[in-house]
């Protein structure tokens, strides 16, 4: 149909190109000018909706002066922690152990799955429960008898983020174990069978030659761990809505708050820039020494 | 055969709207009442609408103000508005009057002489937006109440307080008897609300007002301030041992004698007569904590969105009349357990602490509430200093004064 001799490369795979063009657009303006136009307006004093008012770095000074969000921070950084090192840690072990040929290994596969299927309000609803001192695990323990035994974490400034953290292991280990477990079935059997013949232990087998060829798998694991720990709000909406008083706020929870219930746009557009800022600060290194570092070698 | 199925689905349609304003105009009223009690108080404006030949399509959004009133502003500012929805009456729906979107009714309030029923005076003040009238208030719910358990304090073999003084000095002996002496809930608003009532009640209305009227920092950091942070200190310390989250659990401890008192706003009789707990019996009311005896009148209002459709703005001017109507304000407020916001309605079926509120109203002893006096921001804020304060043991006093000052110091 093209009336030029040759074909302009524009129109190459012109149907692909055309079948990408709404991802494109979603893309390109959902996505990235969402982003630009949130970063614009939390420089702007936007109350209840968004008004190009520009008031400079004032609503970064407040953020960075309320008492609420310095807890988000540190709550995050002690979730992310804890969801990061006992899931994979976790994970990893459930995974090796159901790699030992064991029995019944779809049973216990399905088992630890299980709690996955359930959504984080759901998680958080059964945890709150199980966490509460007048009916959970607390009172079973006293009407067995020990009655000075004391295990409240959901109400207790000091530890609630580790009650909310106990929630997201048991609901989030399953998967980990499972991408574990597809990583650990992609190593070639003769590595196995080579590292028995050379007398190599079968833990120095896994530490220093299976996980090493796991690479691409932790690497996926690490970004859906790291996503999840980011975007963590439901959580602790279901388990504590933030209590007791703010000990157990989270960076989504006071952007979600200050946009709609304060009706406070600019502050809400603050945080949520604070929250990519640091999401970018721990990517772009990661990629740069990922993508670049391919390129070059 | 697809396009005559589309083009015969247009038709009906089309048809459908023409047919429309023969029968009955349907408008879509939003509000966030769906307790049991507020279910058949709106049931009640329903009832009365639809008598009028038009017809109220319920758009009720479960959960609280907190969670609705993001839902109806953004259909409001995304182009679907509905024909009517509740707000507290106050600075809630400020931005979304000036930003134009919502309906002046100055002339159907001149016509129905608003400005000469609707009492206190101050309701309508706060629906006033640069001399307009922009919303209908239909009740006032005040805040100033403690609500004592009388089983509790016989149990603890300690007479019935009179005031909040009386109650803190009662607190050891109500602990003694495994009472807890205070039910505060773990939502934020609860905390920040028995705060403001404190303040009003301890240190007395000019004291409130300097501080949420006028936002008087240097006040808001000074002695008389501080002795009501000493009282939200006891509160605190009473309060330590509630282990629930809602306001009705808190009240609901109250109602079974397992806590002694509650800071809690009139809506809380509801729950008491559910229980099928009397008034002077079973349960006492202190309104201003027996100290000040003032009530606020914050509370529930309808504002109207700007609509194209000429029928449907008529509907609106015809609820908005009905809304007011004495017989009405009579039905739902016996059923919602507030105040009307007229004075010219009898009230003869009101309980003892209803009563207690109408005879403070008529002395005319009222204040501004907080939602009319500070925008949503400054509230979140308060709330968040006080949910922290009451979680929190080692914040002490001088602290949270501190931060209190500097919040009403910004405040807006």
């Amino acid at each position: 149909m093209s009336k030029s001799e040759r074909p302009n490369p524009l129109f190459r795979n012109l149907n692909a190109k055309v079948a990408s063009i709404p991802m494109i657009l979603t893309a390109s303006v959902v996505f990235v000018g969402g982003t630009l136009w949130t970063v614009l307006y939390s420089f702007t004093n936007s109350k209840l909706l968004p008004r190009l008012n520009f008031v400079g770095l004032d609503q970064y000074y407040r953020l960075w002066a309320t008492p609420r969000w310095l807890i988000s921070i540190e709550n995050l950084l002690i979730y992310g922690a804890i969801s990061l090192v006992f899931s994979l840690v976790i994970g990893f072990l459930l995974a090796a152990l159901l790699d030992q040929k064991i029995r019944f290994e779809d049973t216990f596969r399905t088992i630890f799955l299980y709690p996955f299927a359930l959504s984080f309000i759901v998680t958080g609803l059964v945890w709150q429960w199980l966490l509460n001192p007048d009916f959970g695990i607390q009172h079973v323990v006293r009407d067995l008898g020990w009655t000075s035994f004391s295990f409240d974490p959901l109400y207790n400034s000091s530890i609630v983020i580790y009650g909310i953290s106990i929630a997201a292991l048991w609901q989030g280990t399953g998967l980990i174990m499972c991408l574990m477990l597809a990583g650990l079935r992609g190593i070639d059997e003769d590595i196995w069978k080579a590292a028995r013949v050379d007398g190599i232990p079968m833990w120095k087998t896994y530490l220093f030659i299976v996980i090493p060829m796991m690479r691409p798998v932790f690497i996926t694991t690490l970004v859906i761990i790291a996503s999840g720990i980011v975007k963590v709000y439901d959580l602790v909406v279901a388990q504590t809505s933030g209590g007791p008083g703010i000990a157990s706020e989270v960076p989504a929870k006071y952007v979600y708050d200050y946009m709609f219930f304060a009706q406070n746009l600019g502050q809400g557009f603050a945080a949520s820039t604070m929250m990519l800022l640091s999401v970018v600060i721990v990517v772009v290194p990661w990629a740069y020494l990922e993508f670049g570092g391919r390129k070059r070698g | 055969m697809r396009y005559k199925l589309l083009t015969a689905a247009f038709a009906a349609t089309a048809a459908l709207q023409f047919a429309g304003p023969a029968a009955a105009t349907d408008l879509e009223v939003t509000h966030w009442w769906t307790s049991g009690g507020e279910a058949a108080a709106v049931a009640e404006f329903a009832k009365a609408f639809d008598a009028t030949g038009n017809h109220w399509v319920d758009g009720a959004i479960a959960g609280s103000g907190g969670t609705a009133r993001p839902i109806m502003i953004s259909r409001i500012t995304g182009g679907d508005p509905m024909g009517a929805t509740q707000f507290n009456h106050g600075r809630q729906a400020e931005e979304l009057v000036q930003a134009g979107l919502m309906r002046d009714l100055t002339d159907i309030a001149t016509k129905g002489k608003w400005t000469e029923v609707v009492r206190p005076k101050s309701l309508l003040d706060s629906c006033t937006i640069d001399g307009k009238i922009y919303c209908v208030p239909v009740n006032i719910h005040s805040w100033q109440w403690l609500w004592l358990s009388n089983e509790a304090f016989e149990k603890a073999g300690v007479p019935l307080p009179k005031d909040w003084n009386e109650f803190v000095a009662a607190a050891p002996a109500l602990e003694k008897a495994g009472i807890i002496p205070l039910a505060v809930g773990g939502q934020s608003w609860q905390s920040s609300g028995a705060f403001d009532v404190l303040l009003a009640a301890v240190g007395g209305t000019d004291a409130f007002l300097k501080v949420y009227k006028d936002k008087d920092a240097k006040f808001a950091a000074g002695p008389e301030i501080a002795k009501v942070f000493k009282a939200a200190d006891d509160a605190r310390k009473m309060a330590k041992n509630t282990n629930v989250q809602d306001w009705n659990q808190a009240t609901n401890l109250v109602i079974t004698g397992k806590a002694g008192g509650q800071i809690m706003g009139d809506w809380a009789q509801g729950e008491f007569q559910v229980a099928g707990k009397v008034a002077g019996k079973d349960y006492t009311c202190l309104p201003g904590l027996g100290l000040n005896e003032v009530i606020a009148t914050g509370g529930d209002a309808f504002y109207f969105p700007l609509l194209k459709d000429a029928d449907k703005s008529k509907a609106q001017e015809v609820l908005a009349e009905t809304l007011l109507d004495p017989k009405t304000q009579v039905a739902f407020n016996l059923k919602k357990g507030s105040l009307p916001v007229r004075g010219d309605v009898d009230l003869n079926a009101a309980n003892d602490c209803m009563k207690k509120g109408l005879a403070i109203l008529a002395k005319g002893n009222v204040i501004p509430w907080t939602d009319q006096l500070m925008s949503q921001d400054t509230q979140r804020q308060k709330e968040d200093l006080f949910a922290e304060f009451f979680a929190k043991p080692d914040l002490t006093v001088e602290d949270a004064q501190k931060r209190f000052a500097d919040l009403i110091a910004a405040a807006d």
